[in-house]
């Protein structure tokens, strides 16, 4: 029993939440409905799903923010719904926001990233430790001085996401974390997703970037609150129909692949990013590059 | 326009008196303070600007950005100089029509400008001197043994410091705004003071929603980095008295035992 709570560092089991309704006579609104999720320690889950399907309230029943009205949830083996629990979930699946301006509470950069360390009650030598640490990781250590309102939005995302790392939590949660972020900063944090994901750091990514959810492990689709797909995105974005009948896009080069298919070029599944699109394109153009050097070496 | 809005008055230099304990600054400010009610005659001034004055000097705040503190509250200054100087009854020396100078008048006026004056140069030495995070950890500090009695020491701090962190925030969003209005041939700048406060109506108004809205989302953020409170709370930053602050509040003894002196003793002035 306790192996299995140890590799599923999320378990939930047949999960409702409804919000109290807007008045009186209205019913309540589900925005879960009877949702089962198991998630391995050390995945990257990317979440998506049409606006209102229900991601960011998944996300916030996972942090205990939210009660389930129906239901268990475990993190960590622990269940959401015992109170004398709820700051150790919170501390081990800690979350990022959305909105980088409405989630930091210092004016200067390192004091936020202390505000989870304190709140635990860290050792203040440890808590320094551990910002400097946090704050080396997301590259923003230059800027620890500063106040959040001159930086940048991706540096203030990054602020952020350094606040949960000083926290030293095993799954992070992060709810459309670029949606309010320029190619830029997108880049910036998508990088330091990938490397707390190298770092064995579980990572849920909730997002509208096709691109973005490429870059998971697995890939769940969200709709009224259900799960409407569960598969890793090489399996997912293959079947082209279903993405469409999901209300979902394709990333940039799974559309490009598509297009070339069309065309003739034989591409495989795995190929999601533009980084390996373009290396499987140049590994064919070399092919000829080389066949047509060689016949001019001839002449 | 709203851009020069600045919070706090920072001067940042590494002086003495920058670098002492945040609570011995505002013991001393609150002490400073008392005793310029308890100063009975005008030597008591002069100790008090002599002290404000060594404390500017070690500070290497140039004396004409205190002086810049004075600006807001001239009008009040000038008021309070006036009015003493008309309506305190007593033996007149100068009178034009209406009028009546008393020497007492006089005397009152220089009194009681002497010690706004005084009172806003401990004020501004503070603010010029210690950053407004500093201000809320030693505001913070010294109001802790209160909270034993219900007193929100801990919440009153939280306030201050996340009202530092946003305000500079509103104003740049009242700045978009203001802009946004503008652009669409809004007028802020032209007409008497109720047209210009009704402009500023449909400034406020986004403004305040924006504001609600910070607030949900930021309450929900710090519940997701396990904020609870005072209680269990380690700081980052732990206040520790040196040296310097024990010679600060020696000096600080010796200026109130001067003050208290010429009070209680007057034979000795
Ligand atoms: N505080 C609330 N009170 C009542 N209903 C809510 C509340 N928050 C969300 N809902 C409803 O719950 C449903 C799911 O909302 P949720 O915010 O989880 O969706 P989402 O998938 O995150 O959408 P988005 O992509 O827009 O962020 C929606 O129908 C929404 O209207
Ligand atoms: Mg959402």
């Amino acid at each position: 029993m306790k192996e299995i709570e140890m590799e599923n560092i999320i378990r939930i089991v047949d999960m409702t939440l409804q919000y109290p309704p807007a008045d009186e006579d209205a019913d309540p609104q589900t925005a879960i409905d009877g949702l089962s999720l198991e998630i391995k320690e050390g995945s990257f889950v990317a979440v998506l799903g049409q606006n209102g399907s229900g991601k960011s309230t998944l996300a916030k029943t996972i942090n205990a923010l939210l009660p389930p009205t129906g239901g268990d949830i475990f993190v960590c083996g622990m269940n959401t719904k015992d109170d004398e629990l709820i700051w150790e979930i919170r501390r081990s699946a800690g979350m990022v926001f959305q909105n980088p301006d409405n989630q930091l509470v210092s004016a200067v950069v390192e004091d936020d990233v202390a505000f989870g360390p304190e709140n635990l009650g860290v050792p203040t030598e440890e808590i320094r430790q551990r910002i400097d640490d946090a704050m080396k990781k997301t590259g923003i250590f230059e800027q620890r001085k500063k106040s959040p309102h001159m930086l940048s939005g991706g540096q203030k995302q990054r602020v952020a996401i350094a606040g949960v790392i000083a926290m030293r939590p095993r799954c992070i949660l992060f709810d459309e974390p670029t949606a309010m972020l320029d190619p830029k900063g997108r880049l910036e944090v998508m990088n330091i997703i990938k490397a707390l994901k190298k770092e064995g750091i579980t990572v849920l990514l909730i997002t509208h970037f096709m691109e973005e959810a490429a870059e998971a492990d697995r890939v769940i689709v969200m709709r009224q609150g259900k799960i409407a797909a569960d598969a890793p995105p090489a399996d997912l974005f293959s079947d082209t129909e279903n993405v469409r009948r999901l209300g979902l896009d394709l990333p940039p080069a799974v559309e490009i692949r598509e297009l070339l298919r069309a065309g003739g070029v034989d591409i495989s599944d795995d190929v999601l990013d533009m980084g390996s699109l373009a290396r499987v394109l140049c590994a064919g153009a070399e092919v000829t590059d080389g066949t047509e050097r060689r016949r001019v070496r001839e002449e | 326009m709203l851009r020069d809005i600045t919070l706090g008055q920072y001067y940042a230099k590494d002086s003495v008196i920058h670098r002492l304990d945040p609570r011995v600054k505002i013991v001393a400010v609150i002490v400073y303070i008392i005793m310029l009610f308890l100063v009975r005659d005008f030597i008591g001034y002069a100790v008090s600007f002599a002290a404000a004055a060594a404390v500017i000097c070690a500070s290497g705040v140039p004396f004409r950005f205190i002086l810049r503190g004075m600006k807001p509250v001239a009008v009040i200054l000038a008021l309070t100089f006036l009015l003493n100087l008309f309506l305190y009854p007593g033996t007149v020396l100068l009178s034009a029509g209406p009028f009546h100078i008393t020497q007492q008048g006089l005397h009152q006026a220089l009194f009681m400008a002497c010690r706004l004056i005084l009172l806003i140069f401990g004020t501004a030495i503070l603010t010029y001197t210690t950053k407004p995070m500093k201000l809320t950890d030693g505001m913070e500090a010294l109001m802790s043994p209160l909270s034993r009695f219900g007193f929100p020491a801990h919440e009153i701090a939280i306030i201050m410091s996340i009202a530092l962190r946003f305000i500079p925030m509103l104003v740049q969003e009242a700045d978009k705004i203001m802009k946004a209005q503008q652009a669409r041939g809004a007028d802020f700048e032209s007409g008497n003071i109720i047209r210009r406060v009704r402009s500023l109506m449909p400034l406020f108004i986004p403004l305040f929603i924006g504001a609600f809205r910070i607030a949900q989302d930021l309450a929900m953020a710090m519940e997701a980095r396990c904020y609870r409170g005072g209680t269990g709370r380690t700081r980052l930053h732990v206040m520790k008295l040196h040296k310097r602050d024990a010679a600060a509040s020696v000096l600080l003894a010796v200026y109130a035992g001067l003050i208290l002196a010429e009070r209680i003793l007057p034979a000795l002035f």
